[in-house]
């Protein structure tokens, strides 16, 4: 925190980044509709946690908003057909930007289908129970839209002994190029609410806070035009700052609470959704639809029409380039946003509930040739640039020599979330957070071993 | 449309980067030091300037050497090399010979730097590591000091600078004798007041009229030249506070205990090279502790002990001293002082 920060009236934490927002591009695009693509690619694992099953079978008709899988455990969610079409595959393996190729549910598109939703049925929310409503927004299949895509109603069913009294909503989106939650308070706000208070009936909050980075003012005002007169939900500008949109950093802006390491948001009872998610509910419950489509931010460089456009999910990566289209020199295609995104190597990906964006970035040449990599210099910019307040310098040298043990046991490897900011500031150019991500693994594997 | 026709690039997140690299942080340094350099060279003539490139050249030359003998690529254009040479130069007095200050400067850069691992690895700061070697090896060189503002000084080199090498320099006593201006009696200011109790005047202190290393002298222009790095973000300004806080903290129960024997906290901050040092040489980013705590507790230690060496020591400055032995400390500072975490736990029970 600097000087400045401390006597600011601000809400915010402590450290921090200022990456170039790029958002300029798409924040005045309206939210556009894609069309469907010929073929649909659904996996079955988008979410964290166990993967869903599929309850379709080759050559099934399927109507847009169906149910095809159901949710393999507790913390799993159905999966709903995006298109009307008929079932080509349920099992095919499909690459995915994160890593290993995992079964998908393939549909092939009714070109002469007009893809109305007809698999709904009204319900009156307020009238059910709070377990009951729990279930409904799991049948949603909905899960963080923000980019974790964690199962929703998990956050709504505390462990024992703790209870969520307050509710936050992130409308943050701290991360560089992205504007679709922006677009969302702007053209969603009722639905937003309407969300929020369904999440608030369901765990008997009292209160809801909406936090939104003061470079939205736009859509803070929007907000607090639309919020309801008893007062329940409120509405904060926050610091315009990277990792903002943090769970945990959050959290810490909007309460001045800090969520216990290696704990969950849900032992200082708090829950925290996205903005997006809220809409998503506001928009399903009452007709109890499943999610089907997300709103997703094209942008960057190589992007020859950047926008806002709500994707049926399932729709592979390479039609939706095609429809923007694609400048011939660039570089990297990014799945999520530029700090915390991944590259895909392959357009045959499809856009998932957890994808906010693809960003197509400049070639290195732009600017300059590669960085060269110094030794750390103990400059200690990453120690200032940490918003966990870690040691990235110490744990970058303790990687160096493959000493993960002491990572994680003296310099509190597991709490670092891997936001990027140690990576972005460093002069040295060193890979940090790269480094600590491999850290991590080999830990992981050391202790199944153990077991 | 034929998309990916040619290859994407794949890496880990995050893909944006901040535009600074450790030789744009180095180069910065240089350009802060060059208005030091060019006070010395007005103060002290061409000798100052002979000394200055004697050092750097040296450094260089043996940063590049000991790059071709460990086969690591030339890391000669990061541009830190300068910063030693530079800063070796400011802190010796300027008659001081010149093949002296090539001694100086392979020491500071191989034994200093190089043996350690290069940029990044030196435990401490090559250019003080360098002096303190010559310290040693020519204590009456490195404490015979030559009037400022001498007459001709811009053509004519102090006569000790021109000593042949491995030859005892000539005694410049003589030489100071024909050109001093108000009977100089070849004393800094610190030893003034340590040994006879003559006390200088503040604004001399300031502006750099006096005797003393070449760099060391005008603390204006030292602290105009910080300012600018710790504006920029290019050096640490709570070290150089912490230095000067402690060291003026420490000096004061002394000077109200008895002020006719010992300095008054300005004359201690503004005297000798002590500004040179909180400022240029502290804030070595290598040495020096990177933890909130960390940085003013190193700065502290070496405001205290540079006072404690100066009043209580044979020596009559302790800055370079006070600066090593931090710079030694600074591993243990930083594991003391690691920062709390976001949301970390109380300890449970004791162990």
């Amino acid at each position: 925190m600097t000087l400045l920060e401390r006597f600011s009236t601000r809400k915010t934490f402590g450290h921090g980044i200022h990456p170039i927002a790029h958002k300029e591009a798409t924040a005045e695009l309206a939210i556009r509709r894609l069309p469907f693509a010929k073929q649909m690619i659904v996996p079955l694992a988008q979410h964290l946690g166990a993967p869903a099953k599929a309850i379709v079978s080759v050559g099934q008709e399927v109507v847009r908003g169906e149910p095809i899988a159901e949710p393999g455990g507790f913390v799993s969610v159905p999966m709903h057909s995006p298109v009307t079409g008929v079932v080509k595959s349920v099992d095919r393996l499909v690459a995915t930007s994160s890593g290993p190729k995992t079964p998908a549910i393939i549909i092939d598109t009714y070109a002469a289908s007009d893809q109305k939703v007809l698999f709904e049925g009204a319900v009156d929310i307020w009238q059910l129970t709070p377990k009951k409503l729990v279930h409904a927004i799991q049948d949603s299949g909905m899960v963080g839209l923000g980019g974790a895509a964690f199962p929703s109603h998990v956050k709504l069913l505390p462990p024992k002994g703790m209870s969520i009294d307050k509710v936050i909503i992130n409308g943050c989106e701290c991360e560089p190029y992205l504007t679709c939650d922006h677009r969302i308070m702007l053209e969603y706000t009722d639905k937003i609410i309407l969300g929020i208070q369904m999440v608030m009936a369901a765990v008997a909050a009292k209160r809801a806070i909406i936090g939104v980075e003061d470079n939205k003012s736009d859509a803070f005002e929007m907000i607090q035009s639309k919020l309801p007169k008893d007062g329940s939900i409120s509405c904060e500008l926050v610091e315009t700052k990277y990792p903002q949109g943090a769970e945990k950093m959050l959290i810490n802006s909007l309460l001045n609470k800090e969520v216990p390491s290696g704990g969950i948001p849900a032992e200082i009872g708090v829950a925290v959704y996205n903005v997006g998610t809220m809409a998503q509910l506001g928009d399903l419950l009452p007709q109890s639809r499943g999610l089907i489509e997300r709103v997703v931010t094209v942008s960057g460089y190589g992007v020859n029409k950047p926008g806002n456009y709500l994707v049926p999910i399932g729709t592979p990566l390479r039609f939706v380039l095609e429809q923007v289209g694609l400048k011939d020199d660039f570089s990297k295609i990014i799945m999520g946003g530029p700090m915390m995104g991944m590259t895909t190597a392959s357009l045959d990906v499809a856009i998932t509930k957890g994808v906010s964006g693809v960003v197509v970035l400049a070639p290195q040449s732009f600017e300059n040739e590669k960085p060269q990599a110094y030794p750390c210099i103990k400059c200690g910019a990453c120690l200032s640039a940490c918003p966990i307040s870690l040691n990235p310098s110490m744990l970058g040298q303790l990687a160096m020599v493959r000493d993960y043990g002491t990572m994680e046991g003296g310099y509190h490897l597991n709490d670092c979330f891997e936001c990027g900011c140690c990576t972005y500031v460093c002069p040295s150019n060193l890979p940090l957070t790269q480094y600590f991500r491999i850290a991590k693994a080999i830990n992981r594997k050391i202790k199944v071993k153990e077991l | 449309m034929n998309l990916l026709s040619k290859p994407v690039e794949l890496h880990t997140s995050p893909h944006l980067k901040k535009m600074i690299t450790v030789d744009q942080i180095m180069r910065n340094v240089v350009y802060a030091l060059l208005p030091v350099c060019a006070w010395s060279v007005y103060q002290f003539g061409i000798s100052a300037l002979a000394l200055m490139l004697v050092t750097t050249v040296t450094c260089l030359l043996t940063e590049a050497l000991f790059c071709h003998l460990s086969d690591k690529s030339n890391t000669v254009t990061d541009f830190s090399v300068v910063i030693t040479g530079l800063l070796l130069a400011l802190t010796l007095p300027p008659g001081f010979p010149l093949w002296m200050g090539a001694v100086a400067g392979f020491i500071a850069i191989a034994l200093g730097k190089s043996l350690f691992g290069g940029l990044g690895y030196n435990v401490m700061n090559p250019a003080l590591v360098g002096r303190a070697f010559v310290q040693a090896a020519f204590p009456v060189a490195i404490t015979t000091w030559t009037p400022a503002l001498a007459p001709g000084r811009f053509l004519e080199f102090i006569p000790s600078s021109l000593a042949m090498p491995f030859m005892r320099p000539v005694d410049t006593a003589d030489w100071v004798k024909e050109r001093a201006i108000d009977g100089f009696t070849g004393a800094t200011p610190l030893a003034l007041q340590k040994f006879e109790q003559i006390s200088t005047d503040s604004m001399d202190l300031l502006l750099g009229y006096v005797a003393g290393s070449a760099g060391e002298t005008s603390v204006v222009i030292i602290l105009l030249c910080g300012t600018y790095l710790a504006v920029r973000k290019m050096m640490d300004w709570r070290i150089s506070a912490g230095v000067l806080i402690a060291a003026a903290l420490t000096t004061l129960p002394f000077y109200l205990l008895d002020p006719e024997h010992y300095p008054s906290p300005q004359f201690m901050l503004l005297s000798g090279g002590l500004m040179l040092g909180a400022v240029f040489m502290a804030t070595d980013m290598v040495g020096s502790p990177m933890t909130v705590k960390g940085v003013w507790l190193y700065g502290a230690v070496i405001g205290f002990l540079t006072v404690i060496i100066r009043l209580f020591g044979g020596l009559t400055e302790g800055v370079m001293y006070a600066i090593l032995v931090a710079n030694a400390m600074s591993p243990m500072i930083a594991s003391v002082t690691q920062p709390r975490i976001y949301g970390q736990r109380k300890k449970k029970g004791k162990s």
